[in-house]
């Protein structure tokens, strides 16, 4: 494991709420766990909410329930359907709008989102990774997106490592997790007794300073390093490598992407619980008065009618092309975009696929014959 | 004038419509010049490069600047009337505003060219990125070798700016081979496919450039017929369509392959996407 150059404190297990006091005094709302329809989802916490204890997410090809975790854990739960992704790239936004002048002269003015101060508790580190993808995309140095710049230049992350990976779960494999290297401002490890928290930037080895706390025991750390050893080593599927580029694009003309056409249904849910998918439409929304429109981005799918549509020609018209898109940009095309992969091993797209298609399973099946 | 000012980020630029030209029934010309005098002044843009067009209230489309890089007066379109927006644009008139983001993109490469011959094949109702290439290489015809131009249609009243064409013909150092599928009275070109006039093409192999357009099927085989003729594939060039959202390479639509083409294209090398286009479906 890394050595972290901070000296790691232990967080009390009733310590919580005094970290999303301190938050709150630094002027951050808090986003965290809450269950809601059966599942984990991260919302805005109000003072009083108590963080849901003694839950896993117990998940596999289409399935995702809720059970208890039998020693009353915070963090016992994997994730839930939804990534880090919503809180910087908008589900859907205004970008500009037009408005136009009794003289028929239009006039065109950026709208900026309002970006409150968010702390968000309980990232995994396949979220942080997959973050980081997003960056790389949206905060290209040379063309930065200003509605997501503005939100992630607010963010304060507060990480954990995972002690219980879902059967869905493959991050050992891309690399990714399930222990928190980079990118959060804190990171916990939940332990029977408390959380052994390291801080990761300035912004939270201030915010620790202020909690307090007592240094964590040699024991502890030792805990913690068994617990992340023991969680990668739970994870039952994989990817066969972490550069899947020139396999896959062998593999072009495969019988398995006609056989995965039978059963995808192209609803896209792979594509919206994916912490890197960063697609979208745009499109203009006329006021009611016509004297102004705003034009807006919304997510979009690859595995949509419009996503390769040109007049008269659509690029994508079938279910293999378009699952194939997917795949291919997924675990492919974005080495040649940003350098690596495109998959973190959250597992979302395996477990809220309806028709329960695996991605590692599509992969394996792939690489068993060869070109 | 400032040259540090750019028009290819956040929101787009209000534009007027300064003439109209209507080309054929479906296709019409506009030239468009940006409200902002400063700015007009600035905008620059290379051949191949392309503008989002914004309708009031509709939407924005990709097209390509026609224009020549050195007329500061205005910037040019020829647009066919398709869908939503391109019909709408269809119905502007002088004095009718849009909204002008660009240039963007990667335009022809023009540099490699210079001193050899220039090899253009165009498909279908010819499109705009390589007619803006013809009027820049005749505006500077000491610089280039043979210019060699070579367009199929389906039907004979496809063909666009028939007297240029047959104008261009008369120049020299020029050929003009055009093919219709099915012909009409008076057509002066082949009749058939046009693949069956690439042997006639005269151009010097060991120093030409070729540039196309159209069709993927058809720039399929007119790159087949001009690797044969011993054009090496480094010099071959085409430009590439797909849907277009945001023409900053961050939508994701554009995407072939690990490339996006509104950033990494329109215009591409040959070999770097002749691997995908091989394939349906990127
Ligand atoms: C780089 C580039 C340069 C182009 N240059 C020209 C040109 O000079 N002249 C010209 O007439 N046409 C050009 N096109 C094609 C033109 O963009 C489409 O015809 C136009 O987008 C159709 O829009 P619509 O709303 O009228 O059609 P609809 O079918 O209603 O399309 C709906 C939307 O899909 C997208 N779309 C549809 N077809 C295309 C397409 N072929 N390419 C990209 N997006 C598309 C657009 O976002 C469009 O608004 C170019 C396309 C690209 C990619
Ligand atoms: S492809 Fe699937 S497993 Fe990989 S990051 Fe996206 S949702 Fe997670
Ligand atoms: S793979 Fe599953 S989740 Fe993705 S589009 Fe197909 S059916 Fe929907
Ligand atoms: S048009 Fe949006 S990424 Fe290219």
């Amino acid at each position: 494991m890394r050595a972290h150059a901070d000296p790691a404190v232990l967080l009390p297990i009733d310590g919580l709420p005094a970290l999303l006091a301190a938050l709150g005094r630094d002027g951050y709302r808090c986003i965290g766990p809450a269950v809601e329809k059966g599942a984990i989802v991260m919302r805005e916490l109000d003072g009083n909410d108590a963080l849901p204890r003694g839950l896993q997410a117990e998940q596999g090809p289409g399935h995702y329930r809720l059970v208890a975790d039998p020693h009353n854990r915070y963090f016992a739960w994997a994730n839930g359907p939804q990534a880090l992704k919503p809180l910087f790239f908008a589900p859907q936004e205004t970008l500009w709008r037009a408005g136009r002048g009794d003289d028929g002269a239009l006039r065109f003015e950026a709208v900026l989102p309002e970006a409150p101060k968010l702390a968000v508790i309980g990232a995994r580190a396949c979220d942080l990774a997959a973050l980081a993808l997003q960056d790389a995309h949206f905060l290209r140095p040379e063309r930065v997106d200003a509605h997501y710049a503005a939100r992630r230049a607010r963010l304060f992350l507060v990480a954990v490592q995972c002690a219980v990976p879902a059967a869905t779960c493959f991050c050992g494999s891309t690399g990714d997790g399930p222990v928190p290297t980079a990118g959060y401002d804190i990171t916990l490890a939940e332990l029977p007794e408390g959380f052994v928290a390291h801080a990761g930037s300035d912004a939270g080895r201030a915010l620790l300073a202020t909690l307090d706390l007592a240094p964590a025991t040699p024991r502890q750390l030792d805990a913690v390093q068994v617990q992340g050893e023991a969680a990668a080593a739970a994870q039952a599927r994989a990817l066969p490598g972490k550069d899947l580029h020139d396999a896959l694009m062998r593999r072009l003309d495969h019988p398995r992407w006609d056989e995965v056409a039978m059963r995808c249904l192209a609803c896209g849910n792979c594509t919206a619980v994916c912490p890197t998918c960063f697609c979208h439409a745009e499109f203009d929304q006329p006021a009611l008065d016509g004297a102004s429109s705003t034009h807006q981005r919304v997510w979009d799918s690859c595995f949509g009618e419009s996503h390769g549509h040109l007049h008269g020609f659509n690029v994508r018209p079938d279910i293999r092309t378009r699952y194939r898109q997917w795949l291919t940009h997924k675990l492919a095309g974005w080495h040649a975009q940003f350098g690596r992969s495109g998959c973190t091993g959250c597992g979302r797209c395996i477990a809220w696929c309806p028709v329960g298609i695996d991605l590692t399973g599509e992969v394996a099946a792939l690489m068993a014959e060869q070109p | 004038m400032n040259t540090q000012m750019r028009f290819d980020a956040g929101a787009p630029h209000a534009a007027t419509v300064v003439a109209r030209t209507q080309e054929s029934p479906s296709i019409f010309t506009l030239r468009l010049r940006l409200d902002d005098a400063a700015a007009q002044e600035a905008y620059r843009f290379a051949p191949g490069q392309f503008n989002m067009l914004y309708l009031y209230g509709v939407g924005e489309v990709p097209i390509s600047i026609m224009s020549d890089p050195e007329d500061r007066d205005g910037i040019g379109h020829t647009i066919r009337a398709l869908g939503r927006v391109t019909q709408g644009l269809a119905k502007l008139r002088p004095g009718d505003r849009v909204g002008l983001r660009g240039p963007f993109g990667r335009g022809w490469p023009l540099q490699e060219i210079s001193g050899c011959d220039l090899v253009i094949v165009t498909g279908g109702l010819g499109c705009a990125p390589v007619v803006s290439v013809i009027h820049y290489v005749l505006r500077r015809r000491e610089r280039f070798g043979k210019l060699v131009i070579i367009q199929g249609v389906k039907h004979a009243d496809d063909l666009l700016w028939r007297e240029q064409y047959e104008a261009w013909a008369k120049l020299p150092h020029t050929q003009v081979l055009v093919a219709a599928n099915e012909g009409a009275a008076f057509w002066p070109w082949h009749v058939g496919r046009v693949t069956e006039l690439f042997g006639l093409a005269r151009f010097d192999p060991a120093c030409a450039v070729a540039m196309m357009c159209g069709p993927e099927g058809m720039m399929h085989a007119a790159a087949a017929n001009l690797l044969e003729r011993g054009l090496p594939a480094s010099r071959l060039f085409l430009s590439m369509e797909r849907n277009m959202q945001c023409a900053v390479g961050r939508c994701g639509h554009c995407q072939l392959g690990g490339a996006f083409v509104c950033r990494d294209g329109p215009v591409f090398n040959w070999g770097e996407v002749q691997p995908l286009l091989a394939h349906r479906g990127f």
